[in-house]
């Protein structure tokens, strides 16, 4: 059937099995939204800020492991859509951001609202593309969502003229693509795998760290279960949270610089450090040279760039996680008697880390007269529902969510660990509750990071989304407040916001409800009614103003040289 | 250490951006690059002169791989692959230098392209290192003006990049 451009993308997305895009419409998409009119397979959101629909889309994909999908104009529109891509492209999850642009004959013409977003955003996507002739826009769309999609994921852009959305052509979806430069590999190396199987068997000290890939790569069961096997302790980085559940007694929680004390403990002291879908990142090593000192890495990820990118690894795995996971479980379980021995001689290791645990556990000092902000996210923990969604903004309170929250379940903490976001939380939340309209969906942030796209409020409350909205309020940007103290003779540079909101009137003002609390016997009240209120809730809690993220590893120091909280 | 490095493209938009960005972006060095067509549809050819240890060639032939349009990375050692490439070169030649300029490309097998009274503009081709010792000798007579191409390198022997 013969049909134009515009028409031809919206048919190419229903076949992709989207029914729901966040987008904004502008002067080089006002076809392809004219087609949408009348286009009732797919549902679209309409936010308020092009940036904070792709963080929408963002959320929406981590909450439900399908490809989001945004739409902007050219232009201004593309530009704006350049964090949420980054701050995608940096965690890997998969999109498909879709921009107006010029008409061809226009390009590079300077034209109004022509903006060269495919050079801008080439740095932060897996790949992106110009449609130049319609009759390649079938073939580029589908590409587009296989390249988002497989290997380690990651936003793909498809940049879309003007012109080529009124050309009209036969529209045939094809059924499968040829891309000769793209062939991810997904099936780890069975040799390697047994290998690494005999290396866990031998080792007297093992941990298990755990990164992003796992929950991406749906590899939790696998992971869960080779763990609980052979008993071996497991440490997530941000990203990985959720992926191991935290209340298990082999769980080390989070590592890396406001990681636990027994979790860095066990890095530093052991002797087979096996990390899963994890990159190495400087916020999780610390001093590279001091990481890990005694032990020997098994690395297993799908992208072969992240292995031997940081340090140095024994035995590197290239592939699908739960696939090699599974293998392993498989190898694990021809060796019965071995297993048995095995979980045996970890007995000293295991009492070596709950030693340390019951030294230092997670901790903060709790106050009857000053709300603390550590207090509200577990009281947040002990009031939600089991698998309610939380997304947060970043820094103290990301952290802080991190750290006490205790995640269960994989793909219920939708952050940004990567390019560290502020601004990401509300419309990430926004995403994950149009992608669940029945779960709680949480979106913790400060009163900064907040403020960076309060305008979503308008977006929550039009689409009915019954986000709950909990604001950590210290009125400073905390973390960079702590840094200055810590590091910089508390000289407060521009991290007091001075000026207080009323963040309940805000709520009014938008259509919302707002509860405060300023006193610690408040909080679970105020949480309570902000759970059993119809619609979008701000929850408001003035917390402890200059309370820090403990336990810290200062940037640059090894994992051993912890600040702990006293 | 100086690697040479094959890389086979698809013949796309924004590929030569796609590459020399991931470069520049990454902080890996480009000495030259060089891209032309192949005889094969839809495929161009670059080769890339980079400096870098073993880990960072490895993260550079990783990091190429992983851009969708590249079909192929070799990383050719010494030993493997045959380099040439082309400079064209302008040099002062007058009076008694214009005999020792004709000398010296006599000896490096070149060809003089263009002359006047004054120069002559030479053709050399060879390894880079060839083409680094004709330009040493020239040099001191005056080099005007100097371009080169950086080198294009093929595999020794009877197969071909498909194996």
């Amino acid at each position: 059937m013969k049909m134009n451009g515009a028409r031809i993308l919206l048919e190419c997305l229903k076949l992709e099995g989207v029914d729901l895009v966040f987008g904004y419409p502008g002067g080089t998409v006002i076809n392809l939204y004219d087609e949408l009119f009348t286009f009732k397979e797919i549902r679209h959101i309409l936010p308020r800020h092009e940036q904070a629909g792709v963080h929408a889309a963002d959320g929406y994909a981590r909450a439900s492991g399908k490809v989001g999908v945004a739409i902007a104009t050219s232009g201004p529109g593309a530009t704006n859509t350049v964090t949420g891509i980054a701050t995608a492209y940096m965690d890997s999850i998969p999109l498909v951001v879709i921009t107006g642009q010029v008409p061809t004959p226009l390009i590079g013409n300077d034209a109004f609202q022509e903006a060269d977003i495919i050079g801008i955003t080439r740095p932060c996507t897996k790949h992106s593309f110009l449609v130049r002739d319609v009759k390649e826009l079938a073939t580029i769309v589908k590409k587009a969502f296989y390249i988002a999609r497989s290997g380690r994921p990651g936003p793909v852009l498809i940049d879309f003229p003007k012109d080529v959305q009124i050309a009209v052509t036969e529209f045939k979806y094809p059924d499968t693509i040829e891309i000769r430069g793209y062939k991810p590999t997904v099936e780890g190396h069975p040799r390697q795998i047994e290998k690494a199987v005999g290396m866990l068997l031998t080792a007297q000290k093992p941990v298990i760290y755990v990164g992003g890939g796992v929950i991406l790569g749906n590899a939790s069961p696998e992971l869960v279960e080779l763990a609980r096997k052979l008993n071996l302790p497991v440490t997530t980085t941000l990203m990985g949270l959720g992926s191991f559940p935290e209340d298990d007694p082999l769980s080390l929680g989070l590592l890396g610089m406001h990681g636990s004390y027994y979790a860095n403990m066990a890095v530093s002291h052991t002797d087979l450090l096996v990390a899963v879908g994890a990159r190495f990142d400087d916020r999780v090593t610390g001093k590279i040279a001091t990481f890990a000192p005694h032990a020997k890495i098994i690395h297993i990820d799908v992208d072969p760039t992240s292995i031997k990118k940081n340090v140095r690894v024994d035995l590197p795995i290239v592939g699908d996680v739960r696939g090699v996971l599974a293998k392993m479980l498989k190898v694990v379980e021809m060796q019965v008697e071995k297993v048995a021995d095995f979980r045996q001689s970890l007995q000293p290791w295991l009492t070596e880390i709950d030693e340390w645990k019951t030294k230092h556990p997670m901790f903060y000092k709790p106050s009857t007269s000053v709300i603390k902000p550590q207090f509200v996210i577990q009281k947040l923990r002990e009031l939600s529902n089991p698998d309610a969604i939380v997304a947060t903004d970043v820094g103290q309170h990301q952290m802080w969510t991190a750290q006490f929250f205790q995640f269960t379940r994989p793909r219920t903490l939708l952050t940004s660990g990567g390019l560290g976001t502020m601004g990401f939380g509300l419309p990430a939340a926004m995403g994950a509750q149009a992608a669940f309209p029945k779960r709680q969906v949480i979106a913790v942030c400060g009163d900064g990071g907040f403020q960076m796209n309060l305008q979503e409020l308008a977006t929550i409350v039009q689409n009915g989304l019954p986000v709950k909205i909990c604001i950590l309020n210290n009125n400073f940007l905390g973390m960079v407040r702590q840094w200055q103290e810590l590091f910089f003779d508390k000289r407060y540079s521009q991290t007091c916001m001075e000026l207080p909101i009323d963040f309940i009137k805000l709520a009014e003002a938008f259509g919302a409800k707002g509860f405060q609390a300023t006193k610690p016997n408040e909080v679970a009240a105020v949480i309570k009614k902000g759970f059993k209120t119809p619609g979008p809730v701000i929850m408001e809690f003035k917390v402890a103003r200059e309370e820090k993220v403990l336990p810290m590893v200062p940037a640059g120091a090894s994992l051993t040289e912890m600040v702990l909280a006293s | 250490m100086r690697h040479t490095i094959t890389v086979l493209v698809e013949n796309e938009f924004g590929v030569l951006s796609r590459v020399s960005g991931l470069f520049s972006g990454r902080g890996f060095n480009i000495d030259s690059l060089s891209v032309a067509p192949t005889n094969e549809d839809g495929i161009s050819r670059m080769t890339i002169v980079t400096r870098g240890d073993e880990q960072i060639m490895e993260q550079i032939s990783k990091q190429l791989n992983k851009l969708i349009d590249v079909i192929k990375v070799i990383d050719f050692t010494d030993e493997s692959a045959i380099e040439r490439e082309i400079a064209l070169i302008k040099v002062t030649a007058e009076d008694e230098s214009r005999a020792e300029v004709l000398r010296i490309v006599d000896i490096f097998r070149a060809k003089i392209i263009d002359v006047t009274p004054r120069s002559y503009t030479i053709e050399a081709t060879g390894s880079p290192s060839k083409i680094d010792a004709i330009l040493e000798l020239l040099r001191p007579l005056g080099l005007k003006e100097l371009v080169r191409t950086g080198p294009a390198a093929i595999g020794r022997g009877a197969k071909g990049w498909k194996g």
